[in-house]
């Protein structure tokens, strides 16, 4: 059970921030307008220099071998839609670390998927 | 509707179409892959090694690897012809049809509270995906 608990804060923590640290990198390294070969080398250079994009594609790819070992422990059916439960650590975790307003609606949503986690995780008997 | 708009729209449907058929495809043929490998008997770093080892030289976990690769190329390409509150709703389907999918093709056994579970997530999730994408700073 421990182990399960783990692997799933893994992916469904570790995907998240992987993204949200791409897009930070990505964010600063600027808008692609040419879209020339040697042009599109320079960006890709430039996001290769900055630190974030490493440390997003390490938890990224953390979270992707944490889904590989889940997914050799519990059924798919079971794995994937667990994995949801991410778009309710992104709402408090928006608000916390960069300042979101989180509306009503996004709330309701976010409480229907931990119902439905919830009622997965009771599903597996 | 002028021709080009016309076009547009099918194309768009159709990257849709894809991405609801091929990420979760690719989730169950990872499933599949990692079901044959079998879990890791002890989780040191040297079994854990060995265990990604073989996962790695699995043509199955390969294809699964590709379809989702296909998925993500498919989901930003529809981002740029198609509004992302059009698009979310295909990875709120994707929830269900892995459910699906994990049924038919994998003989898994889905309970009744689960099929619910899903339905619920399907929902949370699109209902998340219709809410305003910025809430912060002056839009």
């Amino acid at each position: 059970m421990l182990r399960e608990v783990i692997l799933f804060s893994i992916i469904i923590i570790g995907g998240p921030a992987g993204e949200i640290c791409m897009s930070a990198a990505m964010k600063r390294v600027g808008e692609v307008s040419d879209f020339r070969p040697m042009a599109l080398l320079r960006v890709a250079a430039r996001a290769a220099a900055m630190r974030q994009v490493w440390i997003g594609f390490a938890l990224m790819a953390l979270a992707f071998f944490g889904l590989l070992a889940m997914l050799s422990l519990e059924n798919v059916s079971f794995v994937v839609p667990v994995t949801a439960l991410s778009y309710a650590a992104s709402a408090p975790g928006g608000r916390i670390f960069l300042g979101e307003r989180i509306t009503p609606q996004r709330w309701i949503g976010v409480a229907l998927v931990c119902l439905g986690v919830a009622l997965v995780c009771l599903g597996q008997g | 509707m002028t021709l080009p708009a016309r076009a547009q729209r099918y194309r768009t449907h159709l990257l849709i179409l894809i991405m609801v058929c091929v990420g979760p495809l690719g989730d169950t043929f990872l499933s599949d892959g990692m079901k044959r490998i079998g879990a890791p008997s002890r989780w040191n770093p040297a079994v854990l090694f060995q265990f990604f080892e073989r996962a790695f030289t699995s043509g199955i976990v390969w294809i699964g690897i590709i379809l989702l690769i296909a998925f993500f190329s498919a989901y930003m390409l529809a981002l740029t012809w198609a509004d992302f509150s059009y698009v979310q709703p295909a990875s709120a389907m994707a929830y269900g049809v892995v459910a699906v999918l994990g049924y038919f093709l994998l003989g898994e056994s889905v309970t009744p509270t689960r099929w619910a579970g899903v339905a619920l997530i399907c929902l949370g999730v699109l209902i998340v995906g219709r809410t305003p994408p910025r809430t912060t700073g002056t839009v």
